[in-house]
């Protein structure tokens, strides 16, 4: 068994996305899902502080600070992109507007709640961002993370330990190891990463996964 | 005749007073008005309520601002961030109260007090900390936090120009925040690069309709133009 990459995880993702999608890649590991979106799909890149058509990093030299992307990096605007408020901008996410939004995750539950924003260590400063709005907002909520913490816990947990982004609102999760759907009979396996059987899967994983009953997506 | 632009920065919020609640735009240094937070560090208004996207980046604008202790309370969605040393240190010693509010309801609360919205229920936050103690509500079986407006006494934003009616247009994600803060603030005040006459803004793309404004001030070469983080 070989675990993808954190690259071959955002290949994967960016698989799924179909043309005309309205998208929006949260800040960290998701935003790598941009570099792999297949070049034949036009589909709309959503930035929270208030893009879309968003295009890729600038030439180095070619920065705007007035154009840059929730991270805060410089970015780019595809010709038919546009720009607007972060009252108009947060209508889109929470207006069900956007098909789809990939997340990173601390922990995902059985249920599909999400943890995301908070260690809610002692020390630790609370930042919250649009983590919350992204959750309950989109059409499609995709995690995207690693099957197990560096540990090797499980992020795949029944009840979730770190503080709750959102309820309920996990579609599908993207692992190194597999993609799972969340659907209301529990998490159902959609494919295993080659070489890794289903009950080593289950094994890795802290909670009871379900065979997909149907022929895997192409 | 209706002239909105004032001759100086220090003009521009020279009546900003102790316990002021303060909407500051910008989201990281894009559209903050640095130039305007300068002025109020002079000015010398202190027990401020800030409301931001951030609580500061670096050492200038608004991190500036609370190093110089002005700030009593910031409410923002995202505080800590790789260069918030100003804020993280005043957050560690207890100096500075925090109100973290997710990004969206951070928006919709600032817009819901310029339209003039008692409260709204939203869906972002329902089950988690930040919702803790709030109203809720089951609505067509979805659940929903309620959520108050936040007005300001004064908004501090950055637009591309202005005219004197106060009439804006912003330049690319520098609008963020400013188009909603100018609505909910009872004195909003518009850092502008360009003071332009009326009728050279096209009105079919005038983004803050000069009722939203009060006072306007040019700042012909604002900084911002340096590395963001």
């Amino acid at each position: 068994m070989k675990r993808l990459t954190r690259d071959q995880i955002a290949a994967r993702v960016a698989r799924d996305i179909r043309e005309g999608a309205y998208v929006n890649l949260g800040i960290g590991l998701p935003t790598l899902v941009a570099n792999h979106l297949p070049k034949d799909r036009e589909i709309f890149l959503h930035s929270e502080n208030g893009l879309l058509g968003m295009g890729p990093a600038p030439a180095e030299g070619e920065e705007d600070p007035d154009l840059i992307n929730a991270g805060k990096q410089p970015v780019t605007l595809l010709t038919g992109g546009c720009y607007f408020h972060h009252g108009d901008s947060f209508a889109m996410m929470r207006g069900g507007h956007l098909d789809v939004c990939v997340l990173g995750a601390f922990q995902v539950s059985v249920t599909g709640d999400l943890a995301n924003w908070h260690t809610g260590g002692p020390d630790a400063i609370p930042a919250v961002g649009g983590a919350m709005d992204l959750a309950i907002g989109a059409k499609q909520v995709y995690v995207m993370m690693e099957h197990q913490t560096k540990s090797g816990e499980s992020k795949i947990v029944e009840r979730c330990t770190y503080p709750l982004t959102g309820i309920g609102c996990v579609n599908r999760i993207y692992t190194d190891l597999a993609v799972i759907d969340v659907t209301p009979q529990g998490l159902k396996v959609v494919e295993c990463v080659d070489g890794l059987p289903f009950d080593e899967l289950q094994r890795l994983t802290g909670v009871p996964l379900l065979h997909a009953s149907e022929a895997l997506p192409a | 005749m209706i002239d909105k632009t004032v001759p100086s920065l220090d003009a521009a919020v020279a009546d900003v007073f102790d316990g002021a609640t303060v909407m500051i735009g910008g989201f990281g240094a894009a559209g903050q008005p640095a130039e305007l937070i300068d002025a109020l560090i002079v000015q010398g208004a202190k027990d401020l309520t800030i409301v931001n996207n951030n609580a500061g980046n670096g050492e200038v604008g608004l991190a500036a601002l609370l190093k110089a202790r002005r700030v009593r309370k910031i409410i923002c969605s995202f505080p800590r961030q790789v260069d918030s040393q100003v804020f993280d240190g005043l957050y560690r010693a207890g100096d500075i109260e925090l109100e973290l509010v997710p990004q969206g309801n951070l928006a919709e609360r600032i817009r819901a007090a310029g339209a003039g919205i008692g409260a709204f229920f939203t869906p972002t936050g329902y089950g988690t900390q930040l919702a803790e103690g709030k109203e809720t509500r089951i609505i067509d079986g979805r659940p929903y936090v309620l959520e108050y407006p936040i007005h300001a006494d004064f908004a501090l934003i950055k637009a591309l120009k202005g005219d004197r009616w106060g009439n804006l247009v912003y330049r690319k994600t520098a609008r963020n925040f400013g188009p909603i803060m100018a609505s909910a603030a009872k004195c909003a005040i518009a850092q502008v690069s360009e003071v332009v006459p009326l009728g050279a803004l096209d009105p079919e793309t005038v983004i803050t309709p000069g009722i939203f404004v009060q006072r306007v001030v040019q700042v012909a070469a604002p900084s911002g133009a340096r590395a963001v983080a």
